[in-house]
């Protein structure tokens, strides 16, 4: 039976992602926007989602080995025109949220052997525990490489008593030797879809945030669901000028325009996605941030 | 000379002999009963380095055995393995031994399709080496898994789940190839061997002839079973040809199908299997050395045939080193920014020693074979092999890590990963592993084929028979 189902579905093997409209009668796609120029590396957002997520504290020699399980990390950058000054070694830095982009063509999806990694119907790069056998080839192919593996049995260390009781009983607790990432907080949406399933009604926008959008303090991470046109994380896609299976965005010309107007008009397109160009289609926009020698 | 119809394959023979054979691969005069009795006297006493090499590999093999149990109980994070350099020596050593399998396959399969006896003496020991390199190959799949108690989950096996490996990823395709390539080539090593494992069993005693006796499954030497053994030789063969080349392209897909710079090549799948000759050649001229000590086998593995095998590693050597450029050039010259940062970093960046070092030693160094003074001494041919697989082992080092290091997302670059004792360890431990899995070999089975030598020897003396100065007519004087 298996195997017929195999052959007879061989097609739906090397389904090409995304397709256009591809989610025009789908109730769901999870996006998000995060305005960098909002965003004041506080790491309300990364310690929000160590909380929701049960990410095991690895200690500090651990993570200086580079075995840390942040699945959202804030990355400091120093550009032109602010780089750090001796009295001040920290001056100027830009911060960039980074968590799994839930790319549409998933460069980790294709290359696990076991299917460990797969797209959900609402769009979003799952993981499953069980599924995984730890070769490591997702990460290995993740261009962001936002892919965390657990090096160590983390919970025999990560949470000495009392502290399992702080672990959130939604969230599996992860075993030594499988892959993990940022999931958009999936236990939030389930529950949410399945609250407004049994109201026969969709999610409404703002009904479910991620942890890290609840808790950021300057609203820099928005989260919501692209399918509707209405929520205001797809007005913000469309005034940006993303389109998620679009490629290449076609801002440049538009960004031109759009700068000689911005003399009088405050509104500038400054969305982008990260490595747009490698084409995985990520599913999270970016704000430029906009710097006060060009303010 | 009058002309006389011979069968196609002793003219063969006999043009050969007339325009090849300078110094002899083989001594000629060698007696049927002579090559018995020195092939069987290698399953009695070697001579002592024997035993030192294989108390000595058993003790890197115990070690290793440590060092993986130690990383099992703890996780792999004691084998210094981070984000991003997720997969560390274990991937590069797994390149490392499933290339070293390839020239087995050359020496028995792809020349004895050309018809280069030269390759019969040599050619068992190349066939083992080609399985116990797999075998060691499929060994650092394992270690390399986080959860190595599920490993079954990548084969495509009927589960009641209806669940499927992911057919799209090329690590199933490893695994399948892998195993297929194993089992064909332990049947066409264990095939190739029942005539020699029934002389063994003519000339054993006690529970060592019941052994051979199961082994040699009822071979009698009859026409018929040697009829059916010529053809059944030659379709494995044939089989096994195209699955050597397919599993080492299946093995360079693992890189060229993910997207990373330094890995997203076309030109992989032959670059690889080249690497793969290359450093299987250069493998099996160390183990021609060393077995030639160990067992006595100065008769059978001669100057004449190392020279041969310098050639032929020569000119594998020039294609790998012609495809590497290649990729360094179309790197070079093509449009990907990202590669060629890569390519910037190997060379200039932390690892720039080792890449320097890697294209010296596998493409400088073999120049040295282009001298017949260094082709035909044992010494210096032994030095020069183990620094072309030194060369080769770490050209797999520089596949996998620097790109790790330096790859698309500047936050992830890392300027300072090195492998610690573990991951050394098990490396040690493999090493250990395969050479006391290939020593045991020699020592139980025949490692040098004493059938094919028996008929490379009439051959040669038939070829001769053929080519001699006939004697010169007489001329009748005319008289009247």
């Amino acid at each position: 039976m298996s195997l017929d189902n195999l052959t007879s579905n061989w097609s739906k093997l090397r389904v090409q992602r995304p397709q256009p409209d591809q989610y025009k009668d789908a109730p769901y796609k999870w996006g998000m926007v995060i305005d960098l120029d909002a965003c004041t590396g506080c790491n309300a957002c990364t310690t929000a989602c160590y909380a929701e997520n049960n990410l095991p504290v690895v200690g500090k020699e651990r993570f200086l080995a580079g075995q840390q399980m942040h699945w959202l990390r804030i990355e400091r950058y120093w550009g032109e025109g602010t780089e750090p000054t001796q009295e001040f070694p920290e001056q100027g830095a830009q911060f960039l949220p980074m968590m799994c982009q839930q790319c549409e063509a998933a460069p980790c999806e294709i290359v696990c052997p076991v299917g460990a990694t797969h797209h959900t119907p609402d769009g979003l790069n799952s993981q499953v525990y069980n599924r995984c056998v730890g070769s490591r080839y997702c990460s290995a192919n993740c261009p962001y490489k936002v892919r965390y593996f657990n090096w160590y049995n983390y919970p025999e260390s990560a949470w000495p008593s009392p502290l399992e009781q702080q672990l959130n009983p939604d969230v599996t607790v992860r075993s030594k030797g499988v892959m993990e990432k940022c999931t958009f907080c999936v236990q939030r949406l389930t529950e949410a879809k399945s609250k407004a399933r049994t109201e026969k009604r969709t999610v409404r926008d703002g009904e479910v945030l991620t942890a890290c959008a609840q808790a950021c303090p300057t609203s820099a991470i928005h989260f919501g669901n692209l399918a509707d046109p209405t929520s205001q994380v797809a007005e913000m896609w469309k005034a940006q000028q993303v389109e998620l299976s679009a490629y290449p965005q076609e801002k440049d010309e538009q960004r031109e325009k759009d700068e000689q107007v911005a003399k009088n008009n405050e509104e500038v397109v400054r969305g982008y996605r990260v490595l747009e160009e490698l084409r995985t289609y990520p599913s999270v926009v970016y704000l430029e941030r906009i710097r006060s020698t060009e303010v | 000379m009058t002309p006389h119809a011979h069968d196609d394959h002793e003219h063969e023979v006999a043009t050969e002999a007339r325009f090849v054979i300078k110094p002899k691969d083989i001594n000629e005069e060698i007696s049927w009963a002579q090559i018995n009795e020195d092939v069987l006297s290698s399953l009695e006493r070697p001579r002592p380095l024997y035993w030192v090499i294989f108390f000595g590999s058993l003790a890197a093999f115990c070690w290793g055995v440590y060092c993986e149990i130690y990383q099992y109980n703890t996780g792999l994070g004691v084998a210094s393995l981070e984000n991003p350099q997720v997969w560390g020596l274990y991937i590069a050593t797994f390149i490392f031994w499933i290339g070293m399998s390839h020239s087995g396959t050359l020496l028995s399969a792809i020349l004895l399709l050309m018809h280069a006896d030269w390759r019969k003496p040599i050619y068992r020991f190349a066939e083992a080496m080609t399985t116990f390199s797999l075998m060691t190959a499929g060994l650092f799949v394992l270690v390399h898994l986080g959860r190595i108690w599920e490993f079954y989950y990548v084969v495509a096996y009927p589960s009641e789940r209806w669940t499927w490996p992911n057919f799209s990823s090329p690590l199933v395709w490893d695994a399948t190839a892998i195993g297929t390539y194993l089992t064909t080539s332990i049947i066409f090593l264990y095939f190739g061997m029942i005539p020699d494992l029934a002389i063994c069993r003519d000339k054993a005693h006690g529970f060592r002839r019941l052994f051979y006796r199961v082994m040699s499954v009822g071979w009698k030497g009859t026409d018929w079973q040697w009829a059916n053994f010529r053809v059944t030789y030659l379709t494995l063969a044939c089989l096994l040809i195209p699955l050597a080349v397919s599993v080492h392209s299946i093995v360079a897909t693992d890189f060229a199908v993910s997207q990373q710079p330094g890995w997203h090549t076309t030109s992989f799948p032959p670059y690889f299997v080249a690497g793969a000759l290359y450093s299987g050649c250069a493998a099996i001229i160390t183990l021609f050395i060393i077995l030639r000590y160990t067992f006595r086998f100065e008769q059978y593995m001669t100057i004449p045939i190392l020279e041969k095998l310098a050639k032929l590693t020569f000119a594998i050597s020039m294609v790998w080193t012609y495809l590497n450029l290649i990729e360094y050039a179309s790197v070079w010259y093509g449009t990907d920014s990202y590669a060629k940062d890569a390519l910037i970093f190997r060379a200039t960046g932390t690892y720039a020693g080792w890449w320097w070092a890697m294209n010296i030693l596998a493409s400088v160094v073999p120049f040295a074979m282009t001298f017949k003074a260094v082709r035909t001494h044992i010494p210096t041919m032994m030095v020069v092999s183990l620094l072309l697989n030194l060369g080769m082992w770490i050209e797999r080092f520089m596949i996998v890590t620097p790109t790790f290091a330096h790859g698309y997302y500047p936050w992830t670059w890392t300027g300072n990963w090195w492998p610690n004792w573990v991951q050394i360890g098990i490396i040690i431990g493999s090493f250990g592993w395969f050479t006391m899995l290939f020593m045991l070999f020699c020592k139980i089975f025949p490692s040098v084929s004493m059938y094919e030598v028996k008929e490379m020897v009439y051959h040669r003396i038939r070829a001769r028979k053929k080519t001699a100065p006939q004697p010169a007519p007489i001329v009748q004087p005319a008289q009247s």
